[in-house]
């Protein structure tokens, strides 16, 4: 096992770096490079949100009435049991048990796609409510006594909501084949203690993934009381 | 600052304990339900204050644990806190254009 795992590591340490330890460290920084690009990418539809919400405040509490206040927090809860699982995957890896590791990415993956099963029922609900942006977008309390005072700009809303849960679901289903990447490469014992670059930097992705929806969930779902009214 | 199984050559990086994660899932699900809970307590303004801090709590945790950010090296944390300041300077700049267009009057308005 010592022997094998020496010779992989041979094989894995690319020769412009002086050992391991700074190949791996180097690959680590590499992948927070990039995620700080997609923070950037994600800050500017946050950026729209803090606009719109400070010039359409009110149209922005009555759109987020809408959302199913619970599925939000079981997905959000979700997401945060896929970190754990993750996390010790990596741990795993570390550890020099692939198929403990193996065993938590596919439990992470299955997370990830009750996340997204969630999502869906929730954007179905929204779309055949017609609170969806576009021609066929409309907009109503569903209390009588309480109309809209703002529903036109309830629009700007959905808009930012479509975009910015859709950009985030993408990055989920991204996420989640890139965690079948890591099983399937796993499964050929890719990785080792000396090398498990890879695993290292999809979890960071895959926390990356949780950390943005942190945010979007008291932001969209959670902007003022009289839910469950 | 560096990681204790350095002299082991068999291991490269942190390993951190599994009831470390375990603790920091727990929090941050202890966390979820608190901001959920505070949500529905009128606050007026303060509710966003809440939940944006509630969040930021629950970030930080995950970036330096669960991302490993305080076994990782400074180089990496500098960026990082870069990118927040970065981004900071992506949301105060716009701010202070939309939020101080209707602090002065000009002729004919």
């Amino acid at each position: 096992m010592a022997t094998s795992d020496i010779q992989v590591a041979e094989h894995a340490l690319q020769h412009h770096f002086a050992d391991m330890e700074q190949q791996r460290e180097t690959s680590t920084f590499g992948m927070w490079m990039f995620l700080l690009t997609e923070i950037m990418f994600f800050g500017g539809l946050f950026c729209a949100y803090l606009v719109y919400r400070a010039s359409y405040y009110t149209a922005f509490v009555e759109g987020s009435q809408k959302m199913n206040i619970w599925l939000g927090a079981t997905n959000t809860a979700v997401l945060i049991c896929s970190s754990l699982t993750m996390a010790l995957g990596v741990r795993a890896a570390q550890m020099a048990k692939p198929k403990l590791m193996i065993a938590l990415l596919l439990v992470t993956i299955l997370f990830g796609l009750g996340f997204l099963g969630i999502k869906a029922v929730e954007y179905h609900e929204h779309w055949v409510n017609h609170e969806f942006p576009g021609p066929n977008f409309h907009f109503e309390t569903g209390d009588p006594e309480h109309p809209a005072t703002d529903a036109q700009h309830t629009e700007i809303y959905f808009s930012l909501y479509w975009a910015m849960t859709g950009l985030h679901a993408l990055h989920m289903i991204i996420g989640v084949g890139l965690v079948l990447w890591i099983v399937l490469a796993g499964l050929r014992g890719a990785f080792t203690p000396h090398y498990y670059n890879p695993v290292e930097n999809v979890g960071l992705y895959w926390h990356f993934v949780d950390l943005v929806w942190i945010y979007l969930f008291p932001l969209l779902y959670l902007i003022s009381k009289k839910h469950g009214g | 600052m560096e990681n204790n199984q350095q002299h082991d050559e068999s291991v490269v990086g942190h390993i951190a304990p599994a009831s470390m994660y375990v603790a920091i899932w727990a929090v941050l699900m202890a966390f979820t339900a608190i901001t959920v809970f505070a949500a529905t307590i009128e606050l007026h303004v303060f509710n966003i204050v809440v939940a944006l801090v509630i969040a930021t709590i629950k970030g930080t945790l995950v970036v330096l644990f669960f991302m490993h950010l305080r076994y990782s090296t400074k180089l990496t944390m500098v960026t990082v806190v870069a990118s927040i300041f970065f981004l900071f300077i992506l949301f105060g700049l716009t701010m202070t254009d939309y939020l101080s267009r209707g602090w002065l009057t000009y002729p004919g308005h």
